[in-house]
This record gives C-alpha cells, structure tokens and sequence, in this order.
C-alpha cells in the first residue's frame, strides 16, 4: 500500500459510504415489498437517475474492492509484486464490466 | 511449532479490523454473482423473475439477511477508520465498536423479520 | 522447603525459532518482576540462559520479552500482575520478542527495527548552521506539542512486535520508525521533511496501517503510534495532492 493506492481507497470509501445507505434503504424497500422483475423493471428503465447512481456506485466499488483484495493477497499469501497487481486489476475490470452490463439490463431492458 | 506462540489480543478494536477485512472479501467475492443476477433481465423479463422467485426461498432470504451484516458492518467498520485518519483522537472507541456490531447485527435481524 | 504455593512453574524460550519452552522451579517472592525471575533462572538453575537487560527500572527498553504472550517490559512487569495474587501452580510463558529474528533464547536481533527506523528518516536534518541564531521554539506551539506527544520512544520494540501489520508485510517499516519520523515532520528546525515525506509515503510506509491500535495498548510509555500514524497519513497524502512528492 502507498500514498497512491490509499487515496484510491479512502476516496471511494467516503463516496460510497452514503450510496450504501441509499442501497440498503433500497434493498429493504425492494424486499419487503416483494417486487417481482416487472415491478423493479418498470421503475428503472428508463431512468437517468437509476444509471448514473449505481454507475458512481459500480465504478467506485470496483476500485475499492481491487485494492482492497490486494493488500489481503500481499498481506496473507505468496502472491505479491506484479502478478499480483495484474490479477486485482483483471478483476476490478470484471467487476466494472459486470456491473455496468447489469445496470443497462435494468436501464435499458 | 515455532517459538512464535501467537496470542493475540482479541481486542475489540482488532475483531473490529478483522471484521472489516472479512467482510470485505466476503462482499468482494458476492459481487460479482450480484451482478450476473441482475443481468439476468438482459435475457427478458422472465428470466429475472423465475430468479427472484427462486430467491424467495427461506435459506436465500437467510443468506441475504447474512449480507445486509456484511454490507453494515463493513461499512461502519471502514468508518471507524476513516474517523482515525481524519479527525482528532477520541477515547471509547472500542465500545463504539462493538456497538456498531450490534447495530448491523439489529439491521440484518430486522430485514429478516421483515422478509420472512 | 518451598511449599506449593510459593513456586512459579516458569517456561522459558530456549534455543533459536526451531527452539523449544523449557520449563523452570522459580521460588515466589512478594515483590517480584518478571527480569527477576529471568535473572534467578541465569544465576541460580542454568547459566547458559541468554537474554537481555540493563538499567532494570524502565528507562532503557532493553528487556522487553514476550509474557504469557504479550509483549511488555519485563523489568516493570511484576509477576503478581500477569499470574495474580493467589497461585496454585502459577504459569509464566517467557519468550523472545515477535517479529524479529531471534540470536538465542530471550534474546532477539533489533538490527532490522533500527533499520527501518533509518528506512522511515528517523534522523534530524539540520536547515541551518552554528554560525545562525538559536532557533526559538515555543514549548506550548501546535507543532511543538505534536512533536513532544510522540518524543518519549526509548525504541524498547514492544509495539513492532505486538503490530499483526508487521508481522503479514515485511515491508512495513512498523509503528516506532513511523512514530519518530513524526515528531521530526513535526520539528520546525528540521529540513529534511521531502525526503522524508517521500520515504513514508512509499510502500510500507503509513498507509500500510490498519489502525488495529495494538501498539497503542501495549506502549510502556502510553505513547499513541495509531494517532500518530494517521497525522503522517493526512500529511502524505497531503503532499502528494499538491505534487510534492515524486510519483
């Protein structure tokens, strides 16, 4: 971890502390409601707000995680140094491009 | 064995990093199963609801009450370390530790009250 | 003579890391620290115990050992505080420090802690000459204050070998270094703060921290390395916002 890495992480942080607070508040609406797919579908496609707030959240969590994962790997295995940085970017990358395509899903459906 | 006879300390402060560090793997790990769910709507409505349905089950809504204590207590767990880093020292934080794992702990039981 | 009640059953560390715990009969007295007991098993039951001390009152940090698995002073550690008051068959568990490699027995190899004391710039720059006036710090400045908070460090290791970040990244240069590198960030007289900022911010500097605050609990000198940590944190970061330090 260096100076980088951790403005990195502490910034994402801060940014998704109250997008995890709107997320739960909206899992607990979304649960106890028991919304099927049209339900949730006919509220989020469409919508710009739906998109750009869970495109910050996506975006933010995959540079969180990815750095997160790596001082683990470097801290509690063998696996260090450059291989290392190549396997949580491929994975940060991953969990971007699975997130975004799961934010057109209920966008764009 | 080694000479290291390791003992930690177990403080609460310590569980509370540790806490978060787990959490944090366990979520990192979820995620992206979270996201192919959801893309399952690219296949068409149904596709997603025969899922939702699937996840109306009582061991899914266990395991998601199980996530709603990681997402919680993580993110009050990365709190507590950006108030170190970024404002003065206070005293009690090991009693605001654990009762921020109480109050994820409350979270979870009470989405699970509500989802049963 | 000695009944049961006033014997320690006491385990020393013997050997290197694939050592062993030896375990000793330390008679019991009133007051009695743990270097006491260390001590008599030296002198009285077996000379070829190695281990360290010097001025024996907590002003060195030289005798600091693992008790009953925790790192502590063991010249200002007395028995009754780790094993209590009444005893039948008290246990005491001796060993070298953790996290750094051991010569023998009690005795461990400080050069890598001081090591990353030079690594963090623990080391006064001097910004002006004999020839200048004597600088005038004000006891009761900000800076001033920051700086003496973190000054007492008598570098005895305690809080290396209790910090779990130490122990899974041995490129950590640990909450001593880090600790005195900030009262130097702190010192207004002193220059050489870019290379040291540099140094800090650098892999296994302070940001490596997980404020998981066991130094912080086992200082003998109720010195704060977390708080300090976190100050090198803000100004790191700080800097390097404002590009002065190398990418």
């Amino acid at each position: 971890m260096n100076v980088r890495l951790y403005i990195w992480q502490r910034l994402t942080a801060a940014l998704m502390a109250p997008l995890v607070l709107i997320h739960i508040a909206v899992i607990f609406y979304a649960t106890h409601q028991g919304l099927s797919a049209a339900d949730i579908l006919s509220r989020t496609h469409g919508s710009v707000i739906w998109a750009a707030f869970y495109g910050i959240f996506v975006a933010a969590v995959a540079i969180h995680a990815a750095i997160g994962v790596r001082n683990i790997f470097s801290e509690w295995s063998p696996f260090k140094g450059r291989g290392l940085d190549v396997f949580v970017i491929l994975f940060g990358m991953a969990l971007a491009i699975l997130g975004f395509r799961a934010i057109a899903a209920l966008v764009l459906a | 064995m080694t000479a290291r006879q390791i003992k930690h300390r177990g403080s609460a402060l310590w569980i509370a990093a540790l806490v978060h560090r787990l959490s944090g793997l366990a979520l990192a790990i979820f995620l992206p199963v979270h996201f192919l769910a959801l893309g399952l709507a690219i296949d068409g409505e149904a596709r997603l609801d025969s899922f939702l349905r699937w996840s109306d089950q009582p061991l899914v809504k266990l395991a998601e009450g199980g996530l709603v204590f990681l997402l919680t207590v993580h993110l009050l767990g990365g709190l507590r370390v950006l108030v170190i880093e970024n404002f003065a020292w206070r005293d009690g934080q090991k009693q605001l530790a654990t009762v921020g794992a109480c109050v994820s702990a409350l979270l979870a039981f009470i989405f699970l009250v509500r989802v049963f | 003579m000695p009944e049961a009640h006033s014997e320690l059953s006491v385990s020393l560390w013997r050997g290197r890391e694939d050592g062993r715990y030896q375990t000793y009969a330390v008679p019991r007295r009133e007051n009695q620290t743990i270097l006491d007991v260390v001590t008599f098993v030296q002198r009285h039951i077996d000379p070829t115990l190695s281990y360290r001390f010097a001025c024996r009152v907590g002003v060195c940090g030289s005798c600091a050992m693992t008790v009953n698995g925790k790192p502590r002073w063991t010249c200002r550690t007395h028995v009754s505080k780790v094993v209590g008051k009444d005893t039948g068959g008290a246990q005491l568990e001796i060993g070298p420090l953790e996290n750094l490699p051991v010569i023998k027995d009690l005795a461990t190899d400080m050069a890598v802690f001081f090591a990353k004391w030079q690594d963090a710039k623990g080391v006064f720059a001097p910004s002006k000459t004999r020839h200048d006036p004597i600088e005038q710090i004000s006891p009761a400045s900000p800076a001033r204050r920051a700086a003496d908070a973190a000054i007492e460090c008598i570098n005895c290791g305690v809080c290396y070998a209790g910090c779990d970040t130490v122990r899974w990244n041995s490129d950590y240069l640990g909450p001593a270094a880090l600790t005195r590198a900030l009262t130097l960030v702190n010192d207004v007289r002193d220059g050489g703060n870019p290379a040291r900022l540099q140094a800090i911010a650098a892999t296994g500097g302070c940001h490596a921290c997980h404020s998981h605050q066991s130094c912080q609990e086992l200082c003998p000198q109720s010195l704060n390395p977390t708080a300090a940590i976190a100050a090198l944190k803000r100004r790191t970061s700080a800097a390097y916002l404002k590009g002065e330090l190398k990418r």
